[in-house]
């Protein structure tokens, strides 16, 4: 996990939950329990969260505080979920939301 | 419907500061955050704070944070998170949901201290992932341990520009450039000054044109604009980056009062849509109040004292305290408050271009246009004096609220005297023992401790390390220049580091004694 900071200068080394394995698009990704889906998909260098429903236009984090809906995605088959603010749990299942489905539009 | 006498609406410094103040006096408060954990924008602000002693100067802002959970704890404060407030009536009821709950709530007295919410700017790409709010880079990097990006451009170079750089740099990420469409840095000058000597380049007058990427960011291209914000043609920059960060300001998140039928105005000063309210946070509305930054964009430290004046009010207009008691309390408040107002970056003086100092000591242009202070204009300044042996250097060369490195010095080597905004002296008669207090206490990172000549032909300087890895003594290395620019060879004599020094490392370095007065950081040779 190149993304993470092992220590910080200030903060120092950071409590994290336990280390959970979840799913992202299929592929098993590992992240911290508790921390935000965001957070964990950040880590893993996802950076697609979602595309437009009329565009076709690919969205990430934005805002990271649940306030833009930029960063939703479909977890456990239930679309919209903010990653940003809801927290990891082990075994989630999380996708890329075309539009509002969790298949991509040729497959739509 | 459930009772209280007071309602506080968001638990940032401004909130829980008045609830801890109202409780005392024995009130019933509640307070209701959106958010997971309680503390606003506090608990990702990792700087050493401003202002003086009374404002809790040089403590870092997630410590303030914590503080001020630990005394509304203990005055029995109820905070209630995940729960967003979505309405807010006249006669004092407000609606609150928790996850898909909806609930009412009435009280006597209301404070809404919702804080702000961060401006947007649009350009060709700029809803790409990896194009990301200043705040969501802190929430990653300092709530939840992840990096935003590697390589970053920042967009914005007022305080939270510059603060979240130097957070982006404190986490190993390279920031390529610090760009603003303004002609002038818009925050500290000791802000931007940390952030240039690490060798970030400041572009002013210069805004983004494009990001490039087609499922991300990749890239982005910046050019000059002129006086009309035209992009001049010819002067595009590129950059490979992965992230680019907007920090292009705030605006008062002041929806509810609107909707309660407060009486608002739009006030550039204040930062936007503000309800109109007296100096205490009294609204048109009898009995609710505001405090903190959606009242008008301040600080934190301006925030807590709003928030504990609005407590006060709010205990006396229901009949806890008495006018005269309230009054007693305010005094106080309102010295405190009016300290932090004053100088260069006051509120008042928002939008006007200030050429000289309060001593008359023409400001760094520079300072204002690159983001440092450049060689030939640093000696102006009270705080740069010439000794024998090791003394302090205070680059600090504009008037902010601000004292700690007053009161660190134990030989009373450095002056500001009793209002708060002069610049920093360095006494005459001040013997420096070199115990690196002052360097370690200025929450701008401005003071240098230098011995110009140690007799074999080196000097060394002194400067506030809060980088990892730490160098380890006899490494290596480059003297970079106020600019950023490599001026000399340079190894490290010793990095101190104690208790007392909360997380600023003292970095020694010799150098050649004719760099003594432009080395000012220290990059490992790689
Ligand atoms: C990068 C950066 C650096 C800074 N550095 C400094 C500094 O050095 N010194 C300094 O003094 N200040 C600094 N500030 C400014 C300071 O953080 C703010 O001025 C301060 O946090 C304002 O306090 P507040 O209580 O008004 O708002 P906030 O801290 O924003 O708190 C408001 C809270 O209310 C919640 N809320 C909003 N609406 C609702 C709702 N409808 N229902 C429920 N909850 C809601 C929000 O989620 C938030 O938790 C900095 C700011 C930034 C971004
Ligand atoms: S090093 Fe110590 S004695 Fe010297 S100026 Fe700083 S605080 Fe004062
Ligand atoms: S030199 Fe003094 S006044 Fe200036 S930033 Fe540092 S502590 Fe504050
Ligand atoms: S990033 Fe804005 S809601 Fe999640």
């Amino acid at each position: 996990m190149a993304e993470r900071i092992a220590e910080h200068p200030i903060l120092g080394v950071q409590e994290k939950g336990e280390l959970v394995t979840f799913t992202f698009d299929g592929k098993e990704i590992k992240g911290y329990e508790g921390e935000p889906i965001a957070a964990a998909l950040k880590a893993a260098e996802v950076m697609v969260h979602r595309y437009t429903q009329k565009e076709h236009k690919p969205r990430g984090i934005f805002c990271a505080i649940g306030r833009c809906t930029d960063c939703v995605m479909i977890v456990d088959g239930v679309p919209n979920v903010r990653t940003c603010i809801t927290p990891l749990k082990a075994g989630m299942v999380v996708q890329t939301q075309y539009g509002v489905s969790g298949k991509p539009f040729e497959e739509q | 419907m459930k009772r209280f006498d007071l309602i506080i609406v968001g638990a940032g410094p401004s909130g829980l500061s008045a609830a801890i103040e109202a409780a005392k006096r024995g009130l019933k408060v509640v307070v209701f955050d959106e958010n997971e954990k309680p503390g606003g924008q506090l608990f990702k602000q990792i700087h050493k704070f401003f202002g003086s002693k009374e404002h809790r100067a040089k403590v870092r802002g997630f410590v303030i944070g914590q503080q001020l959970l630990d005394e509304a704890a203990d005055v029995g404060v109820s905070v209630v998170l995940n729960a967003t407030v979505i309405g807010l009536y006249q006669d004092k009821e407000i609606v609150v949901k928790k996850g898909d709950e909806i609930t009412h709530y009435k009280a006597d007295a209301v404070i809404i201290a919702t804080g702000a919410a961060e401006n947007m700017v649009t350009f060709p790409g700029w809803t790409l992932p990896g194009v990301i709010g200043a705040g969501a880079a802190q929430t990653m990097m300092n709530l939840h341990g992840v990096l935003p990006g590697k390589k970053v451009l920042m967009l914005g170079s007022g305080n939270v520009g510059l603060v979240v750089s130097f957070q982006l740099l404190q986490c190993g990420c390279e920031v390529v450039a610090l760009v603003d469409a303004a002609p002038r840095v818009g925050g500290y000058g000791v802000h931007a000054s940390k952030v240039a000597r690490t060798g970030v380049p400041f572009y002013l007058s210069h805004t983004i044109v494009k990001a490039d990427g087609d499922k991300c960011v990749t890239g982005v291209t910046i050019a000059e604009i002129d006086d009309k914000f035209k992009f001049i043609p010819g002067t595009e920059k590129h950059f490979d980056v992965d992230t680019i960060c907007l920090a292009v300001g705030l605006s008062p998140m002041s929806q509810l009062l609107k909707m309660a039928g407060a009486k608002m105005e739009d006030n550039p000063k204040r930062g936007g849509q503000v309800p109109i309210c007296d100096e205490y946070g009294r609204t048109s509305i009898p009995g609710v109040f505001v405090a903190g930054d959606v009242s008008g964009i301040e600080e934190a430290s301006s925030a807590m004292i709003e928030g504990r004046m609005a407590g006060v009010v709010a205990a006396e207009y229901l009949g806890y305290i008495d006018e005269e008691a309230r009054d007693a309390e305010l005094v106080d408040m309102d010295k405190a408050l009016d300290g932090l107002r004053q100088g260069m970056f006051a509120p008042k003086n928002r939008g006007k271009a200030i050429e000289k100092t309060e001593e008359g000591i023409d400001i760094s242009m520079n300072l204002l246009k690159k983001g440092y202070i450049a060689d030939d204009e640093i000696e102006r300044y009270p705080g740069v004096t010439h000794k024998k042996g090791v003394h302090p250097v205070i680059e600090c060369t504009q008037n902010i609220p601000c004292n700690p490195c007053q009161d660190a010095c134990p030989k009373k080597c450095i002056s500001i005297g009793s209002n708060i905004t002069s610049l920093p002296i360095v006494t005459e008669e001040g013997d420096c023992i070199n115990c690196g207090m002052c360097v370690a206490s200025c929450s701008g990172q401005a003071i240098f401790l230098v011995d110009e000549d140690c007799g074999d032909g080196t000097a060394t300087v002194t400067l506030p390390y809060e980088f990892l890895p730490l160098p380890e003594s006899g490494t290596k290395g480059i003297a970079l220049g106020r600019n950023g620019q490599a001026v000399c060879k340079a190894e490290v004599v010793s990095v101190k580091s104690a208790k007392a020094f909360d997380k600023t490392h003292l970095l020694t370095m010799r150098v050649p004694k004719e760099y003594a007065m432009t080395a000012r950081f220290f990059k490992v040779e790689k």
